[in-house]
């Protein structure tokens, strides 16, 4: 059995490792399989994370933050939990490959999820020209006219990366305002190829074998109209990803981990919750971060709460058991 | 054992005319979430190297091939039989998932 296992592998969940290492917890940090290193491995340039004033990569800054984490001693396993048993003094987390591992405190920082626009079209059109990733897939819109869906940072970063690739780029946003912070909205309205289609919601995207265009209807007037684009990518916010423990831990009204006051306790003692899953308002690699350090000096205190002769059980490191 | 890479120049030898069922990994250096499942396939590969051929084609390097596929997101992986293509998964996923889409190809 492990003092401390961590699920999540974005800013908050390495932050939580680089703490927790070195307050001596061993963490283990259970990284995923494909999402390894979270929403910034598919984000470009990073310019608000302080530290850097040339900007960073995003994925350099994962992989920057990873390795703080294993200098103090973080044990990183690319693998996707696929259960977890959160009640009791001892938490079991069950792994793609069979393997289950104990700990005493566990720290939820699993992120958040792509939203999707939730019309029939979508998932058909898929892969052919409806696309979540523009760091992916900008390259195959060369020369189209696309639409980016959102009014957020990552609607105006998309747009604009975007604008390397594709000859105009429209931007569709249900209100006539953006959510996007003042630097990303006024790059997005001085690049000549990105054009806003304000106050407009899709309620269709069309296409027999590939995407051909958009149907959107006026959120004042009403008015239903097409827009012929080649590529939609979308990006309307996230969801946290709760689906885990959303039987075992309090939820938000806004679907995040509830958690006590500006600490990170869930519903359930000895485990913890930081970052996107437990934040319905901030959601920045920087606030993760702060949160992912909260949890890791909440369940730091907690460990030192526990009586001695469990603790001397949560020396052991090793797996406990594999079933295949 | 790490899937092989194929070219414009190999492409019909190595998939179109190959006996074998084969597997196509549309990828490029600059996508995350590919380089995330490419370790994924190689795996699936050796454990299926009697069922599958699992190759790989750069779209930055061959973007004809790519659009000739009509590919527009990636990772794209088109298992091809008899040179058709008879299954297209898009996206990273864990390994479990991805055996769990390939199974009629892989039994």
């Amino acid at each position: 059995m492990r003092q401390i296992i961590i699920i999540g592998s974005g800013p908050a969940g390495f932050t939580a490792a680089i703490y927790a290492a070195r307050a001596n917890l061993k963490p283990l940090l259970i990284a995923s399989s494909v999402e390894a290193g979270g929403e910034l491995m598919n984000t470009t340039e990073v310019e608000n994370f302080p530290g850097f004033p040339e900007g960073i990569q995003g994925p350099e800054l994962m992989a920057k933050m990873q390795e703080q984490a294993e200098r103090f001693g973080t044990e990183v396993v690319y693998d996707d939990v696929t259960e977890l048993e959160l009640t009791g003094p001892t938490k079991t987390v069950t792994l793609g490959s069979g393997e289950t591992h104990e700990a005493l405190a566990v720290i939820f920082a699993t992120g958040s999820a792509y939203r999707k626009l939730g019309l029939p079209d979508e998932e058909r059109l898929s892969g052919r020209g409806v696309s979540w990733c523009a760091t992916c897939d900008g390259f195959f819109f060369k020369e189209k006219t696309i639409a980016v869906i959102g009014g957020g940072d990552s609607a105006m970063e998309e747009a604009t990366f975007l604008t390397r690739f594709a000859s105009k780029v429209y931007v569709v946003h249900r209100k006539d305002t953006l959510r996007a912070s003042k630097i990303m909205q006024e790059r997005a309205f001085a690049n000549p190829k990105i054009e806003f289609v304000w106050n407009s919601a899709v309620v269709g995207i069309t296409g027999a074998e590939a995407v051909d265009g958009l149907r959107l209807r006026n959120t004042v007037s009403g008015e239903e109209t097409s827009l012929p684009v080649g590529g939609v990518f979308v990006a309307i916010g996230n969801d946290p990803r709760t689906h885990l423990v959303h039987a075992q831990l309090d939820l938000t009204p806004e679907g995040t981990i509830a958690v006590a006051g500006r600490s990170s306790k869930t519903s359930q003692t000895g485990v913890f919750a930081a970052g996107d899953v437990i934040d319905p308002t901030y959601r920045q690699a920087v606030t993760a971060a702060a949160s992912g350090t909260v949890a890791a000096l909440d369940a730091e205190h907690y460990l030192a709460s526990l009586p001695a002769d469990l603790l001397a059980d949560a020396g052991e490191t090793e797996l406990v058991t594999v079933t295949n | 054992m790490s899937a092989r890479a194929v070219t414009d120049a190999t492409f019909d030898q190595e998939v179109i005319n190959n006996e074998k069922t084969v597997l196509v990994d549309f990828w490029a250096e600059w996508c995350g979430p590919c380089r995330a499942v490419s370790p994924i396939l190689d795996q699936i590969a050796s454990e299926n190297a009697d069922k599958i051929d699992i190759v790989k084609l750069n779209v930055d390097d061959f973007p004809a091939l790519a659009a000739k596929y009509q590919i527009t997101s990636i990772p794209a992986m088109k298992v091809f039989q008899k040179g058709e293509v008879v299954k297209t998964v898009i996206g990273a996923k864990p390994k479990v998932a991805l055996v769990a889409d390939l199974a009629a190809y892989l039994a």
